[in-house]
């Protein structure tokens, strides 16, 4: 039997605060008087999230998920939760191009401090067909705050 | 078991390296790879035979014509077809069930009537039966599945009390492997006077089908899973089905005589095939057949049951792994779908690829089944003819890893 070690670029991409965010999922479960919802899913593979808001003056005062999914969408969908709190939707958005810029291997986006723990999801980069999980959060945000 | 290494020179893209390690190629239900000899039989006719079919009155053209006709008559003999005439060449299974939910369905099925499908058909054989239901307001009856992933003979039994017009399933499922009883649904459906729709395209590559023998009314099934090329296939139908429905399709070749305002068809199986039809398709679907029939598929279907049998053993041996379908080593065939755990299957499936092995992972195009599941995803490994018990050992090898990396270290 192979008993190598794991792939380094494997173990990038399930490091423990990953997997830490998919089993013990931040900001999981339904909001009350959320003023923002949106449900996404990816047809190709059947991940889940449906996302909710509560947006007071601009400001996202708290961010709610309920998904199913891979453990790279659900923990972008938790560090996201956390992340946005307390954001303006411009501010919120500008992460979401970060985060984008990101997945498409920009090297200053996956040192830029602004995308605090999601960091850790750079290694995503490197798997072209994961990148649709890690941007499923984040597409659902946008379309949940879209005028 | 099969002389595998034999069959693995045949086949040049398994020669392949991916990610640094030999390739292990375990997806064979979504598609299987092609041997030379398929390869060669394309190439062969463009550099030989091509003209367009039907209509040169030239010799190139008559052996363009001859050598699709003649695929046509190999598919219908491999098939013990009803007869040659009876083979629609289509782009593949879902063309080909399509063809009969919008050509049959639509005259036939009318508003009150139904429909009757089962919890582990393929989207393919689910949503043009749910597209005619909604056009001719009938109802379409789905018949659940045993926890052992077997269509459910009582509740089969209950649907056909509504007499329905059509009755439709899958020979074999994609999903979970289950080979169904099909010659008994066939007959209870018959009974209930229902015409029968078979999905034949997991059944046709991997086990000996005789359809005058199984007695469904139309047949669907897919070249590229059977070592042929994409974009080929066919429907298979009682002669008499196909003389008395409605074109599917207008245009050329499927005309007898047109005037302004209205035309003529042309004689079956060509009243369903407008347009230039798929030549090269056909042609290396044939070679396809010619490769399968050499082989013998009494002797494809035990070498795959020997192999699902082995990965079942070693994947339940992994604590954690879960395998879906039924046991028996009669009624599966080479599919194995499992879980692992919480690590979900795209994530065994990215991890297993660093290992140069291929599964699928996902709803495999049955979401009604995975809910039945209650689950989203699951992963799967399929096998074919070139596949061996080393492969077996790789994949569970690399799902210890996964379990690893994620933190599920067995006792």
């Amino acid at each position: 039997m192979d008993t190598s070690p794991p792939d380094p670029q494997l173990s990038a991409l399930y490091q423990e605060l990953i997997l830490d965010h998919y089993r013990r999922p931040r900001n999981k479960g339904t909001l009350e008087h959320a003023t923002h919802a949106v449900s996404l899913n990816n047809p190709l593979c059947g991940d889940e999230i449906d996302l909710q808001l509560r947006v007071d003056d601009d400001i996202i005062k708290e961010a709610r998920f309920i998904g199913r999914g891979c453990s790279i969408s659900q923990a972008a969908a938790s560090m996201m939760t956390q992340l946005v709190k307390d954001k303006s939707i411009p501010q919120a958005l500008a992460l979401a191009d970060r985060m984008s810029a990101m997945m498409q291997g920009d090297d200053g986006a996956a040192r830029d401090k602004t995308l605090g723990e999601l960091r850790a999801l750079a290694g995503v980069s490197k798997f072209p067909v994961r990148i649709k999980c890690a941007l499923l959060p984040w597409n659902a945000l946008t379309d949940a705050v879209k005028p | 078991m099969l002389d595998v290494a034999r069959f693995r020179a045949d086949f040049p893209l398994l020669a392949q390296r991916e990610n640094g390690h030999p390739l292990v190629y375990l997806d064979n239900a979504a598609t299987t790879q092609k041997p030379q000899a398929v390869l060669d039989a394309i190439v062969e006719y463009y550099r030989t035979t091509n003209a367009n079919v039907h209509r040169g009155a030239y010799d190139l053209a008559i052996r363009a014509t001859e050598a699709y006709e003649a695929a046509r008559a190999k598919l219908a003999e491999f098939v013990n077809a009803w007869a040659p005439e009876g083979v629609v060449f289509t782009r593949g299974t879902t063309e080909a069930i399509n063809l009969v939910a919008g050509s049959y369905g639509r005259a036939n099925v009318k508003a009150g009537d139904s429909v009757v499908v089962t919890a582990m058909d393929h989207h393919s054989n689910l949503v043009p039966w749910q597209i005619l239901c909604q056009e001719q307001g009938a109802t379409l009856r789905m018949v659940e599945i045993t926890e052992d992933g077997r269509i459910d003979l009582a509740d089969f039994g209950r649907a056909l009390e509504r007499r329905p017009k059509i009755v439709a399933f899958p020979y074999v499922s994609n999903a979970l492997g289950t080979v169904n009883p099909a010659a008994q649904l066939v007959k209870l459906a018959h009974a209930a006077g229902a015409v029968v729709v078979v999905d034949g395209a997991q059944s046709t590559p991997h086990l000996k089908v005789d359809l005058q023998a199984l007695d469904c009314d139309f047949y669907a099934l897919s070249g590229h899973k059977m070592l042929g090329p994409m974009g080929s296939g066919a429907l298979v139908a009682k002669p008499e089905l196909l003389e008395a429905m409605p074109p599917y399709h207008g245009g050329g070749e499927m005309i007898s005589r047109v005037w302004d305002d209205h035309a003529t068809y042309n004689k079956i199986p060509h009243k369903f095939e407008a347009g230039t039809p798929n030549v090269e398709g056909a042609v290396g679907l044939a070679a396809a057949i010619g490769y399968l029939e050499r082989i013998g598929r009494e002797r494809i279907a035990e070498h795959e049951q020997a192999l699902a049998a082995a990965a079942i053993d070693k994947l339940t041996q992994i604590e954690g792994v879960t395998v879906y379908g039924p046991r028996g080593k009669s009624d599966r065939a080479g599919v194995v779908s499992f879980t692992y755990g919480d690590i979900h299957p795209h994530d065994i499936a990215t991890i297993l690829d660093q290992d140069g092995i291929c599964i699928r992972a996902g709803h495999h195009c049955a979401q009604p089944l995975m809910r039945r599941l209650n689950v989203t995803a699951t992963a799967r490994a399929s096998f074919y003819l070139y596949n061996g018990l080393d492969e077996v050992d790789a994949l569970a090898g690399a799902l210890v890893k996964a379990g690893a990396l994620f933190g599920y270290v067995p006792a």
